[in-house]
């Protein structure tokens, strides 16, 4: 065991530091590219959205001290008194909220809003570690399952009611970090088939997949009757009716969400991408301009500040949720991809940090870190390149806020704390 | 398996994908990235002045003219005094409403037409005025104007494109101008030249910041070229005045190089009723309204009807080139020609010459209806089988040019129809021979033919075995028009040696038979006269009405200079209506005027009206019912 000692940068992992510094200097270039006009290059014009968000990165900067300046500890001992906090937050949102594009998701401050559901993310991921890291804790128990889905799922329902469903669907990524711990993968096949059956079932009709389901599912049957004979007919039957009950409860019931509860903007969207109506003006508009605009940087961009379908402010919320379309556009295929390599690499780095964790808590923290930024990271990226629906969540370190650039800088350099300490680690 | 497997996983194929998708985006569709499709770049077009047209002899039949067109862009558009406005404008304030909405539908960013084509005395004082309506203005357009009120039928108009056509078409854009019929639209590409593109940058409130690229895909506007038809347009004129009143066509050929000379259809319109602010109520006046007078139906292109006596020459042709014939040979007629055993099987014959032998040219003059059934039985008959005759008979035919699209290059045209051996095979199960369908040898029964077809039909007589495809362009700019297909002769199947009896023959028509009170001194006229039958079905009955007239007809005998098919609707004998009309064709192209001895017949023409005939035939077709075959 050696000892700490009190340079707080000791053990830093220098890598995934670079990798943070690189994608918030480049995010910030695409977003002065996508707000900037002519005539007006004053970078430091805190009028502007990019000049406010050079005060958001300068901020980090002391944030950053601050979470290295504590012991590794204190997160493991303070992290259900985070989970907690945060949780007070978003409920105090309800009454003293501000009400931005239809959700209550802000507090206003005067000179700014704060928005508690980025800062959220990072406390869930201590709260879930700390309850998993418990020495008596056995995922094998439905109990404990229940106990971790509620921690995941109580932000993620306050954060729904905002509402804000796009921001709650991030708290699916803990599906990961369960996994990881032994919870079985049964969860996220069911799942799997069950939005896979909802899209089929949106995109061909009731009718048609419950027959093909039906079809599919007696041929697997007849097979296993075939082998198996009368004995296995005995102990299934209530479970084969069962199945075939279940199947046509969740196709219709499908329909029944998909046509009446669902309103028509959430339908359009879903339409759009699957292609079964084309819209380029109202609903599609977004994606089939940021499409284009990704088109039409060809190999190697038009170059910084060159995109025209940029600057003609084309696209629309191309800082915040879009502005990966700016990259396509200004630093063409080169530049996405060495983006998604960028994203790849951190991501790597972060579970393989977590990986080498001996403390349970550590290991726990960073997977739920990677499985976060991932989740962003797809979602959005995909949304964007058209393989998504539209769902309003930002890029990590690159969309315009100061939210989500300090929620990323907080989730990811507590790990890094973290991290750094585990050398001192026993 | 480490447990960690699964995010590995995922995020690597994930990022596969991304960059495969982003590769499919940015590289193959970024590959063909079409500035045009960029939102950020605005087109503004150029256009180019359409070219003139010019007749034969260099006068200018179509030029261009500027108009006017008041623009609304609706969000500009500040508060204004309507009723001042629409005082200026001299429209209601009802229509005012109306049309804002219109334009404010349309797009409330971008301009529209308010008010089409001003007066150009109204012009001058609204440009004046106007600046004081912010998000008015005026634009200037470029439209036909037509200094002769001739030949309608051949210029054709313009119009806007339509819908469908500016959306698949890469060229025009919605509101823009394309031939519509006539030389117009045959000629397109050639009149309305190339329009010059400015690209320009713009951001989503298209307000233009800029030029895209510096101007690297600019483009200036090529002016369209003119064009010089081989209409002689006096010519032209006087056929239309000859057809004042009477319905028809003539079209009139120049033998030795197939231009067209007059393409005349009755009645037509004046071309500046297509141009300008009174052009949509005309327009419905001319297509939809006058279902009857049909004035944009060119019957010089489009009336098929069996030629009738004219395709005797035809079957004597044939004749003597499959040799079942000679000059010498002769059919013996008595008032017709039984072709079956049936007391209705038999064509009756007016050509007063009972049971005396007549030879061809007698039979050709007279018009007798047994020597050329006689003939047409032989040819048909000639081989084993009556399908291999007839399709021999009909290659002959063919060659002529008749039964299919001719290739002159105007846009309207019918094929005709000329049978062939399969067309009765199907229709007559095979049980047939030259008997049943007897007609065919006096231009009767299933033959249909058009005016065009005839007259080059005549050219070819004209020319002893060859003809030039019929063209209606002579030049474009300065060059004269190149195309092999017009300037190639096309040969028929028939020798030289039997043109020369069937033209003595027509001659004879013209010197002692139905056109001899049409004759011209110093002309010598080849022609011949024919009717074409017409039917209307009036309450399920089969009602005949008064044959058409017809008449095929060239001149000079030798060194022919024109040759022309006149049809007139309802006109019945060619000899009263068809061939005083023609004679006065003939000779005011060869000599250039009337002489005095004629003035008496052009004014009789002039003033003759069938319009009674076509009157009473509307209301009590009964009347003309003929009955008769």
């Amino acid at each position: 065991m050696r000892q700490e000692r009190n340079n707080i940068f000791a053990g830093v992992d220098w890598i995934l530091v670079f990798f943070y510094i690189v994608l918030v200097g480049f995010g910030w270039l695409n977003i002065y590219a996508a707000i900037v006009e002519e005539n007006n290059f004053e970078i430091l014009d805190f009028s502007k959205r990019y000049g406010k968000q050079l005060i958001w990165i300068g901020l980090c900067i002391p944030l950053i001290i601050l979470i290295l300046f504590f012991n590794s500890k204190f997160y493991e001992k303070y992290a259900s008194i985070f989970y907690v906090i945060s949780i007070i937050a978003l409920v105090f949102l309800f009454p003293f909220g501000k009400e931005i594009n239809g959700a209550k998701s802000w507090f206003n401050f005067g000179f700014m809003s704060l928005q508690p559901s980025e800062f959220v993310k990072a406390c869930t991921t201590l709260g879930i570690a700390k309850l998993m890291s418990d020495r008596q804790y056995n995922l094998k128990l439905v109990k404990n399952q229940i106990k971790a889905f509620i921690i995941i799922f109580l932000p993620a329902l306050l954060i729904t009611l905002q509402p804000d469903a796009g921001s709650a669907l991030i708290y699916l990524s803990f599906f990961f970090v369960l996994n990881r711990e032994g919870l079985t993968l049964n969860y996220i096949i069911i799942g799997v088939t069950c939005i896979s059956i909802f899209f089929l079932t949106v995109l061909f009709g009731v009718s048609k997949i419950l027959l093909s389901l039906y079809v599919i599912i007696s041929i697997i049957l007849i097979y296993l009757i075939y082998k198996g004979g009368k004995r296995f007919l005995r102990f299934n039957w209530y479970k084969i009716i069962g199945l075939y009950t279940i199947i046509a409860l969740f196709t219709f019931g499908t329909a029944y969400i998909y046509n009446n509860v669902f309103k028509q903007h959430h339908r359009d969207r879903f339409e759009v991408l699957l292609g079964l109506k084309v819209d380029n003006k109202n609903i599609g508009y977004n994606s089939y301009q940021s499409e284009f605009t990704i088109s039409s940087g060809s190999y190697f961009g038009k170059g910084f500040l060159k995109g025209d379908l940029t600057q003609g402010d084309f696209v629309p919320e191309q800082d915040t949720d879009y502005i990966f379309s700016t990259i396509g556009e200004e630093w063409g295929f080169v530049g996405t991809s060495l983006v998604i390599i960028f994203f790849m690499l951190l991501l790597f780095r972060i579970i393989y940090l977590a990986e080498t964790h001996t403390n349970k808590f550590g290991r726990i923290y960073g997977y739920g870190v990677a499985s976060i930024l991932f989740f962003h990271v797809a979602v959005n990226i995909g949304m964007v390149i058209g393989l998504l629906p539209t769902v309003g969540i930002p890029l990590p370190f690159f969309s315009y806020g100061g939210s989500s650039l300090w929620g990323f800088t907080i989730l990811l350099f507590i790990f890094i704390r973290l991290d750094a300490h585990k050398n001192y680690d026993f | 398996m480490q447990r960690s497997f699964l995010l590995y996983f995922l995020i690597t194929i994930t990022g596969f994908i991304f960059i495969g998708r982003l590769f499919q985006l940015q590289v193959i569709e970024g590959e063909n990235y079409d500035p045009i499709r960029n939102a950020a770049v605005k087109v503004e077009y150029n256009y180019p002045e359409r070219g003139y047209i010019y007749d034969r002899n260099g006068k200018l039949l179509v030029a261009n003219q500027l108009s006017y067109d008041v623009m609304v862009q609706p969000n500009q558009v500040k508060e204004i005094d309507t009723l001042e406005f629409c005082k200026l404008l001299k429209i209601s304030k009802k229509d005012f409403k109306r049309r804002f909405k219109k334009a404010e539908n349309y797009a409330s960013y971008l301009p529209s037409v308010f008010l089409k084509q001003l007066a150009k005395e109204d012009f001058a004082y609204l440009q004046e005025k106007l600046h004081k309506y912010q998000g008015f203005y005026i634009q200037k357009r470029i439209i036909r104007d037509y200094p002769i009120n001739a030949a309608a039928n051949v210029l054709g108009y313009i119009g806007e494109v339509n819908e469908q056509k500016a959306r698949n078409n890469n060229y025009y854009q919605q509101g823009e101008l394309e031939g519509k019929d006539g030389v117009e639209r045959q000629y397109e590409d050639v009149l309305r030249g190339k329009k010059g593109k400015r690209y320009l940058h713009r951001n989503r409130f298209n307000r233009v910041t800029g030029s895209y690229k510096n101007g690297a895909y600019d483009t200036l506007p090529e002016n369209g070229k003119d064009l010089t038809l081989t209409l002689d347009i006096e010519l032209q004129q006087y056929a239309q005045k000859l057809m004042k009143g009477k319905r028809g066509g003539i079209v009139a050929i120049e033998p030795s190089s197939g231009e067209i000379l007059a393409l005349v259809t009755a009645p037509s319109y004046d071309p500046n009723m297509l141009v300008g602010r009174k052009r949509s109520p005309n327009s419905y006046k001319l297509f939809k309204l006058d279902s009857i007078e049909k004035p944009t139906f060119d019957r010089g292109l489009l009336a098929a009807y069996p030629p009738g006596s004219p395709f005797k020459m035809m079957n004597a042709l044939i004749g003597l080139q499959e040799n079942v014939i000679n000059t010498n040979t002769s059919f013996t007629c008595y008032g017709g020609f039984r072709y079956g055993n049936r007391s209705n099987e038999f064509m009756k014959c007016h050509c007063d010459i009972y049971g005396r032998p007549i030879r061809l040219k007698t039979a050709i003059a007279r018009s007798c209806n047994s020597y050329f059934s006689n003939t047409y039985k032989r040819i048909v008959e000639n081989n084993n089988k009556p399908s291999e005759g007839l399709d021999n008979w009909n290659k002959h035919i063919s060659s002529f040019g008749l039964g299919n699209y001719l290739g002159y290059d105007l846009p309207a045209g019918v094929p005709g129809l000329i049978p062939d051996g399969k067309y009765y095979d199907s229709r007559l199960k095979y049980a047939w021979n030259g008997s049943s369908n007897i007609s065919n040898a006096i231009g009767q029964g299933e033959i249909l033919t058009t005016p065009i077809q005839l007259a080059n039909f005549t050219a070819a007589i004209a020319n002893r075995g060859f003809f030039y495809t019929p063209h209606i362009v002579k030049r474009i700019d300065d060059r004269s028009i190149d195309d092999p297909k017009y300037i190639n002769p096309k040969k028929t199947t028939i020798d030289k040696p039997h043109f020369e009896p069937v033209i003595e023959a027509m001659h004879e028509v013209f010197k002692t038979g139905t056109g001899k009170w049409s004759q011209v001194k110093g002309i010598p006229i080849c022609g011949k006269t024919g009717t074409a039958e017409n039917f209307i079905r009036k309450e399920g009955k089969v009602i005949q009405l008064q044959d058409h007239s017809i008449l095929v007809a060239f001149a000079p005998k030798d060194n022919p200079k024109i040759a022309l098919a006149v049809f007139v609707e309802n006109g019945g004998y060619g000899s009263t209506i068809a061939a005083p009309i023609t004679s006065l064709i003939v000779e005011k192209y060869i000599n250039g005027f009337i002489s005095k001895a004629n003035k008496y017949r052009e004014q009789n023409m002039l003033n003759l009206s069938l319009q009674n005939i076509y009157d009473l035939q509307l209301t009590n077709p009964e009347e003309f019912a003929s009955g008769t075959k």
